[in-house]
């Protein structure tokens, strides 16, 4: 079932259009990656997604309602939760103040309790700095905190900006871990990455993206490789 | 006895002396946390919404007002009633004039602000007048308390356990409670704090209400003691405590509260301990201080390093 459509979507910044009509659906239970260059449109179309900027044309769906245009806090309380790019945990907040707020937009308040605790239990490094602010976390940490506040608001679709940008290799392992873990779990995602070899090695299935949100191509790994693999694709633009 | 009479002399001197230092004490730290309260609400505006409120000191004279129409009745009556009334016209004013700004940039919103600041006072000139109008405190206020063979004006007494209260209990309401942890990611980060689910317009409307109640209670204390209200009573206590706001950080809730106190209480104190001829030069010694702390600090004496190096 398609949980996430897009169809014939544009932005534009101004009088530049950074998405140029871009259609792509995720399936429940996927995990679909959309990798390309920088530049290529890939944070706008999540941005879009999330209502922090409004298509100019086009229909965004979630679970066949028309989502496009409306406000974040909205967006969020269908089901759809960001990992943004950089993080964006807040500094000044302790990591279980991170984890609250993460739940801002449910309303059952007892389970939401439960389930910070069980966030914490799970992730031990937020568990040891819980009254720490944010801050004080490294990078890798702070990433975990990021994914822990946006799994707390118990997403149907967990979207993920560049989740590995500026980790150390070690960590970046960890995250694809986490990540794989996750979609074992049945948590539908959608990842955007700089890192495209270990996407298409994790994703159900991938989306290559150029200049204007054009899509490149779209399928399976194996796919990809009958197609010549990520090279052919990356340079046969 | 010709010998013991100049020791005697000295002597009350003496105590007439310690006497003024603890009143005036007292007073600058009870006037310093009235300052520190109205820097908080401004801050807090401010790191929510980008709004630098220079409306802010019309609540304050609109309470005023309500207190001069209600001066007859009775003070639970005009308590409640100042409190309310001035909550009321902040919410409102978040909901005419700067809702519809939401997304304005900041340089709108500060224009904005000063349009509904000589809104306020306009309308104040047309209705009751530029006469200030007399609203004298009761007689239980004014009265002397002995506090250790000291007496202390009572005025002041309360003024500073009530805003010390209120600070303690707003701090307390920002850590502890869901609400409040919302409102500090807010000021960190308005538009993460609206992907992970805050709802702008609740924060935002309590954050109007809250900075509004401190406005009630500001207005309360700062009539009480001034004992007359005028159209433009709200201007002075505002740009002191901007200016004390902007010396601690208006980015940090903490930095400009303690900005505001600082600045608040040493006016309050020149004020009262500089020679007759020279404390009309009051804000002029003050704000040549903030200047230096300025060149010194630019971004305030509290700014948070990751705020500075942004």
């Amino acid at each position: 079932m398609n949980l996430l459509t897009l169809t014939d979507v544009w932005v534009r910044y101004g009088r530049v259009p950074a998405v140029q009509g871009l259609s792509m659906h995720v399936d429940e239970g996927q995990l679909v990656g959309l990798v390309g260059n920088n530049g290529a449109g890939k944070t706008t179309t999540l941005s879009t997604v999330t209502g922090v900027l409004r298509p100019s044309a086009g229909t965004i769906e979630f679970e066949g309602k028309e989502i496009a245009g409306q406000a974040p806090d909205r967006i969020l309380r269908h089901g759809l939760s960001l990992v943004p790019e950089n993080r964006r945990i807040f500094a000044r907040l302790s990591v279980r103040e991170n984890l609250q707020i993460g739940t801002s937009g449910r309303k059952d308040r007892a389970k939401a309790k439960e389930d910070i605790e069980e966030m914490l239990g799970r992730f031990p490094v937020l568990e040891r700095y819980h009254d720490q602010p944010g801050a004080n976390l490294s990078g890798g940490e702070q990433q975990q905190l990021a994914i822990a506040r946006a799994l707390l608001a118990r997403p149907r679709l967990l979207l993920l900006d560049e989740p590995t940008l500026g980790l150390a290799p070690l960590i970046v392992d960890q995250v694809f871990d986490l990540l794989e873990q996750l979609k074992s779990e049945g948590v539908t995602i959608l990842l955007v990455e700089q890192n495209a070899a270990r996407t298409v090695s994790i994703a159900d299935r991938v989306y290559i993206m150029r200049t204007g949100g054009r899509i490149e191509f779209e399928g399976t790994g194996d796919e990809l490789a009958a197609r010549g693999g990520l090279e052919t694709a990356y340079i046969g633009f | 006895m010709a010998s013991r009479r100049p020791t005697s002399d000295s002597e009350s001197r003496q105590e007439h002396t310690i006497q003024d230092v603890i009143q005036t004490a007292v007073d600058s730290i009870s006037y310093g946390a009235l300052y520190a309260l109205m820097a908080l609400s401004l801050a807090l505006l401010f790191s929510v919404m980008g709004l630098m409120n220079f409306a802010y000191g019309e609540l304050i004279m609109v309470g005023g007002y309500t207190m001069f129409i209600l001066r007859d009745d009775s003070w639970v009556l005009l308590l409640v009633i100042t409190i309310v009334v001035v909550t009321v016209i902040s919410v409102l004013m978040e909901r005419i004039a700067f809702r519809p700004l939401r997304d304005a940039s900041p340089n709108t919103l500060l224009v904005a602000s000063f349009a509904v600041s000589y809104g306020l006072q306009q309308l104040a000139y047309m209705t009751v007048g530029p006469i200030p109008k007399g609203v004298s405190p009761y007689p239980w206020l004014v009265e002397s308390l002995d506090i250790l063979g000291i007496s202390v004006s009572r005025l002041s007494i309360i003024t500073f356990v009530v805003t010390i209260a209120l600070l303690i209990a707003v701090t307390a309401g920002l850590n502890r409670t869901m609400l409040g942890i919302q409102l500090r990611a807010s000021t960190e980060d308005f538009d993460m704090a609206r992907l992970v689910g805050v709802r702008a317009n609740r924060v935002i409307v309590a954050a109007f209400a809250i900075t509004g109640v401190l406005a009630g209670v500001v207005a309360l204390c700062y009539v009480s003691r001034s004992g007359s209200v005028s159209p433009t009573l709200g201007q002075g206590p505002l740009l002191v405590a901007f200016v004390g706001g902007v010396i601690g950080g208006l980015g940090s809730l903490t930095g400009a509260t303690i900005g505001g106190f600082l600045l608040g209480a040493a006016v309050t104190a020149l004020q009262a301990t500089l020679p007759t001829d020279l404390s009309s030069y009051t804000t002029l010694f003050a704000f040549s201080a903030v200047i230096a702390i300025l060149v010194l600090r630019p971004s305030g004496l509290f700014a948070r390093r990751a705020v500075r190096e942004a």
